[in-house]
């Protein structure tokens, strides 16, 4: 019986030049729940499923505010995502102290950034297992940026991770153009839709299911902010509804039978976010 | 001559009693800076409408000697801000170098982003207040002048102890006395800085720098001065005083082997 | 025997460092660098029905200096952004100003750190304790400032908590402290509590009812709050400028800059 012998630690390249136990990291993100985030010129913007491991539980937390201008969504392992984001939480506070500015994206993200491929190269550490998008707005501007279990982090427009994000990517890509002159409820609606896109048939945007967090400038060019906020709940009712509404995305029947959406439904011994 | 190198330049033992050498022993506490040795004077500065104003001398002496007179004081931080450095210049020369690594860490590692005035400030606070808190003060009184994160102008002072404040003009030791009450009748408050033109502010500037030469012993005729607004810096540290007038000496009595 | 008198060996500093005399040649030597200051100032906080009104001037001294004549001591604690407009708490801090921002900043981290964790404001109660909590950890090189926390408990009271520089607190209705305190005080047992005063026609010596106490409204107290401010830029040089006050209510926190003489 075939083994694969180089994935025992995350330290070891297999003959190919990979290192498997960081490709598995990889893998975790794709079972945690799928998240989208995206940028206009004034905004950023993060929306996100959340699962609930059964009937009875309470839905799993996918956004987390990290400082007033920063926040994160979270695909893959809720626990090790405390982790960065505690750790950015106290770098956005210590930024704060010591030269009373608003931690710059770019810098902070290159932090965890950092931190993760420390565990790709010690033996005896593991990658952490979750991927972030993290959307803030600093001095120049909105960005948005995504983290992945390896360390790599890059700035996107747009991007989505989690299950099934390829339908809510292949979305954003096609209406890529639009984004950067959106208005702050326009931006949501098509993180929505972008959303929309990965859920199988059967299953749809709920108040109970669905979590969209907002930062942005209150006014192009100036310097006061939206404060970046999680809205959860009957927040989301408005936009849920006039994307029922809208006919433009309606009927798009892009459906594909849900393989690895409903593999990580159930909840399993390692709390994968449900 | 005693040919120990450890008595020369002592005060004489016949004159001024047993010299207190315990300072020189090795095996005792760390003894860090418990007064400053070789100092600068004076820093003042003034907001304007678009900017600040800062001036100091180029002196820096040592006691009541004009040590060194070609000493600049004031630099410039990531072409956007200013900083004046009172009292000890060795600390100065420290903090210069801390400033120089900061600037280009800060360039290396973010596109687009530096450290505005106000950022600056607090950073250099927070390093006083530090090493005033391990009873390893940096004798200086820092002037820190720029724009804020909205492109108003700033101005604030940090000390060797830590404590900040800021105000529409500062200025720094014998300044706090003698300049400071001038530049008060021209920005009184943060609304009258809107008032104040560039040329005003640098003329009353260079008033100040003339009354600290004519009362404070430590001062001298050469000065730096540095304009900074939105456009960037302007630094020019071979200023000379101009249309001095002495004849108010004329009229002090009473001093040395003068009769009233 | 002196160095100079070619005796070396008795006294003064030999050819090795190590020769050198242990001992200071008079006893203790000056320690000269003092790490502390006093920047002046005078804070007033007062406990009402359902408010605190805090209030401090807003100049900042060194000796007969004055640095500058805005520099506010009271500040809002634990709001969820820089801004603070959503804070639930007051502190003022007068004594070492560097000190005063130290605190502040870091009972602010403190309390920004558990709304983060907990996902609500600290009570004022338990912002007070840990104050107390901090301030004494550096009982043997403390915070040099007279530290006053007011806010609204969790029965919707006004609650003031007024602090010594190594963490001892009690909950008051009213506190003044810093240069004027002194003089501002005897004025609010007056005025607030109503220590010596008497219902009158009440008898005499034990027989004297005291006046009941009751909380004052907030109109009264504002005016109280100038009244004070106003007396104590009278008699105290350090205290002057301009007048914050801030008050506190469940629905939110209201701030006013008024005028005080400036000589």
């Amino acid at each position: 019986m075939f083994r694969n012998n180089y994935d025992n630690d995350s330290v070891t390249f297999s003959p190919q030049g990979r290192i498997f136990q960081v490709e598995y990291a990889a893998e975790a993100v794709k079972q945690g729940s799928v998240v989208v985030g995206l940028v206009s010129k004034t905004h950023a913007v993060l929306v996100a499923i959340k699962r609930n491991a059964e009937e009875l539980s309470s839905y799993q937390k996918k956004l987390f505010a990290v400082d007033e201008h920063v926040g994160l969504a979270i695909a893959g392992l809720t626990s090790d995502a405390r982790v960065l984001s505690n750790f950015m939480k106290q770098q956005c506070l210590s930024q704060r102290l010591t030269y009373d500015r608003a931690m710059p994206l770019e810098t902070l993200v290159s932090l965890i950034g950092d931190k993760a491929q420390l565990n790709t190269q010690h033996y005896g550490k593991r990658p952490y297992g979750v991927g972030l998008l993290v959307a803030g707005v600093d001095e120049t501007g909105p960005h948005l940026f995504e983290f992945q279990p390896s360390g790599m982090t890059q700035e996107m427009l747009a991007c989505a991770i989690g299950a099934r994000s390829q339908m809510a990517r292949t979305y954003l890509e096609k209406n890529l153009d639009k984004f950067a002159a959106c208005g702050r409820e326009e931006l949501i609606l098509h993180g929505l839709r972008a959303l929309k896109e990965t859920l199988v048939q059967e299953r749809f945007l709920t108040v109970e299911n669905t979590s969209v967090g907002v930062v942005g400038l209150k006014e192009p060019g100036k310097k006061g902010l939206e404060f970046f906020k999680v809205h959860d709940g009957a927040e989301v009712k408005d936009w849920i509804n006039s994307l029922t509404n809208d006919t433009e995305v309606a009927e798009e029947p892009t459906e594909e039978p849900a393989a690895e959406g409903s593999a990580a439904e159930g909840s399993d011994s390692m709390q994968v976010d449900p | 001559m005693d040919h120990r190198p450890q008595a020369w330049g002592r005060p004489r033992d016949d004159v001024y009693g047993a010299y207190d050498a315990s300072y020189m022993q090795t095996n005792g506490p760390n003894q860090h800076t418990q007064s400053p040795v070789v100092t600068g004077t004076s820093v003042v500065a003034i907001k304007f409408k678009d900017g600040v104003v800062m001036a100091a001398d180029n002196l820096a002496s040592y006691g009541s000697l004009a040590r060194f007179t070609d000493v600049k004081r004031i630099r410039t931080f990531a072409d956007t801000s200013i900083v004046g450095f009172g009292g000890d210049v060795s600390d100065m020369q420290y903090l210069d170098r801390h400033l120089t690594e900061l600037s280009i860490d800060e360039a290396y590692q973010q596109t687009a982003h530096t450290l505005n005035a106000r950022s600056l400030h607090k950073y250099l606070s927070k390093l006083l207040y530090h090493r005033r808190s391990k009873f390893d003060p940096l004798w200086n009184h820092l002037l820190v002048a720029g724009l804020d994160e909205e492109g108003k102008p700033f101005l604030a002072a940090a000390d060797l102890l830590g404590t900040t404040f800021s105000s529409p003009s500062l200025a720094t030791g014998f300044g706090s006395m003698l300049a400071q009450p001038i530049m008060r009748r021209y920005v009184p408050d943060e609304e009258s800085v809107a008032n104040l033109t560039r040329d005003k502010a640098v003329e009353v500037v260079r008033e100040c720098m003339k009354v600290l030469f004519y009362r404070d012993a430590r001062s001298l005729d050469s000065y730096s001065l540095a304009v900074v607004t939105k456009d960037g810096i302007e630094l020019s540290e071979n200023e000379k005083l101009e249309k001095q007038s002495w004849a108010f000496a004329d009229r002090i009595k009473g001093y040395g082997t003068q009769t009233v | 025997m002196a160095m100079f008198s070619q005796n070396p060996v008795l006294n003064g500093p030999n050819y090795s460092f190590a020769e050198v005399p242990k001992d200071a040649v008079d006893g203790l030597r000056e320690h000269r660098f003092n790490p502390y200051t006093d920047n002046g100032g005078s804070t007033l906080a007062i406990a009402g029905a359902d408010f605190t009104i805090m209030a401090g001037d807003t100049r900042l001294t060194s000796g007969y200096s004055i640095n500058t004549r805005y520099s506010p001591k009271v500040f809002k604690i634990g709001g969820s952004n820089s801004s603070q407009d959503d804070a639930n708490i007051l502190l003022s801090v007068v004594g070492f100003a560097a000190d005063g921002e130290a605190l502040k900043e870091r009972l602010d981290a403190i309390c920004k750190m558990y709304r983060y964790r907990h996902g609500k404001p600290m009570s004022v109660n338990a912002c007070a304790k840990r104050l107390s909590t901090i301030m004494y950890q550096k009982r043997f090189f403390p915070y040099y400032v007279y530290a006053i926390l007011g806010g609204i408990d969790e029965e919707g009271k006004g609650a003031v908590y007024s602090y010594d520089p190594v963490g001892s607190y009690e909950r008051e209705q009213c506190r003044a402290g810093g240069a004027a305190g002194s003089l501002i005080m005897p004025f609010l047992d007056n005025q607030v509590n109503f220590k010596n005063q008497y219902v009158p026609g009440s008898g005499t010596g034990h027989d004297l009812q005291e006046r009941e106490r009751v909380p004052l409204p907030r109109e009264e107290v504002e005016v109280l709050v100038k009244d004070a401010f106003d007396s104590a830029v009278e008699r105290h040089i350090e205290v002057g400028d301009a007048l914050q006050v801030v008050i506190i209510t469940k629905d939110g926190i209201e701030e006013k800059v008024l005028p005080l003489k400036k000589d």
